[in-house]
């Protein structure tokens, strides 16, 4: 895939990192405002797929982003699993919510609720990720 | 409600046309128009979680199906007329007629549309914040009350991006 003009990859480095936090807020958000781990995840990964688009595949190493966005992605749903196995390991059922809840509208609230909304959202922005570079990559008819 | 019926109209028709398009490009972008029309549909119903998730999925995935025609064809390479698409048509024709009427007769045996009132989400809008802590209740209930689905939903998504890297990889291709 080649890269756009100046113009564009001179804006899209500008914004990619905004949309990055963005993602990133609304992953954190997820129990407090509209949203969640799949929608920031799906912004995050829309971040890198602005900067992929804009410079061109050519510009990376895209194997090793390749490999790295799968193992986010198996890290992010590892870490899901595991919140949902400590009711297991605590020796009760499986997903209960062992942390504390906190008082709501707080950030730091409603128990695993924050972790798992994190582990989502690696997995589902590693997920896309990796979905689109594998597309990017293939060598077809276009090149 | 006049809204809602005038945007599902666009969306089929958005559908039929990008059934129909010869040019592929136009196909996806017409198929952009359903999934931004169920976008305004869910924020007319009234749910900013599934209207954020939506048009975040959507946007993305327009940009893959881009990335996959550009590296393959953008022509349709369907035949235009011809037996099989005659069978198709027939045969859709008549699933569509046999789908409608009995359609109709499972409509006449539901609810009418938001009632009767809601038993389980009623119990969650009341219990909702004291069992789960989540000020957004959509968070408390696909994460505690059916974190079930969601990890179900994850371990789809974590299988589908295996399928894709796995058919569409470059190591121990056999050309």
């Amino acid at each position: 895939m080649k890269g756009m003009t100046l113009i564009v990859k001179t804006i899209s480095k500008l914004i990619a990192g905004l949309i990055f936090l963005y993602g990133i807020y609304v992953v954190l958000h997820g129990h407090l405002t509209p949203g969640g781990g799949f929608a920031g995840g799906i912004i995050i990964a829309g971040a890198f797929v602005l900067l992929v688009l804009a410079e061109g595949s050519d510009e990376f190493s895209t194997e090793v982003k390749k490999w790295r966005a799968s193992l986010f992605e198996s890290l992010g749903i590892f870490i899901f699993w595991f919140l949902a196995m400590l009711g297991v390991f605590g020796g009760t059922f499986f997903f209960l919510n062992l942390l504390s809840k906190g008082r709501p509208f707080r950030l730091l609230s409603a128990g695993i609720i924050l972790p798992c909304n994190i582990g989502i959202g690696i997995e589902v922005g590693g997920a896309l990720f990796a979905i689109f570079i594998t597309l990017a990559v293939l060598k077809g008819k276009g090149d | 409600m006049t809204e809602l019926y005038l945007l599902l109209i666009l969306m089929i028709l958005g559908a039929i046309i990008a059934l129909e398009a010869r040019d592929l490009l136009s196909a996806i972008i017409s198929l952009g128009i359903v999934g931004f029309g169920l976008v305004l549909a869910f924020l007319v119903l009234q749910a900013p979680d599934l209207a954020i998730v939506q048009i975040v999925v959507e946007t993305l995935s327009l940009i893959i199906l881009i990335a996959a025609i550009l590296k393959t064809s953008k022509e349709d390479t369907t035949e235009v007329f011809g037996w099989k698409k005659a069978c198709l048509w027939t045969g859709g024709l008549i699933f569509l007629v046999i789908f409608m009427v009995y359609i109709n007769q499972a409509f006449k045996l539901l609810p009418e549309f938001g009632f009767p009132i809601m038993r389980m989400a009623g119990h969650y809008l009341e219990l909702g914040l004291e069992k789960t802590g989540a000020a957004n209740l959509v968070a408390g209930v696909i994460l505690d009350f059916r974190g079930y689905d969601t990890l179900g939903e994850a371990t789809v998504l974590f299988t589908a991006v295996m399928g894709v890297i796995v058919v569409l990889r470059k190591i121990g291709r056999i050309k």
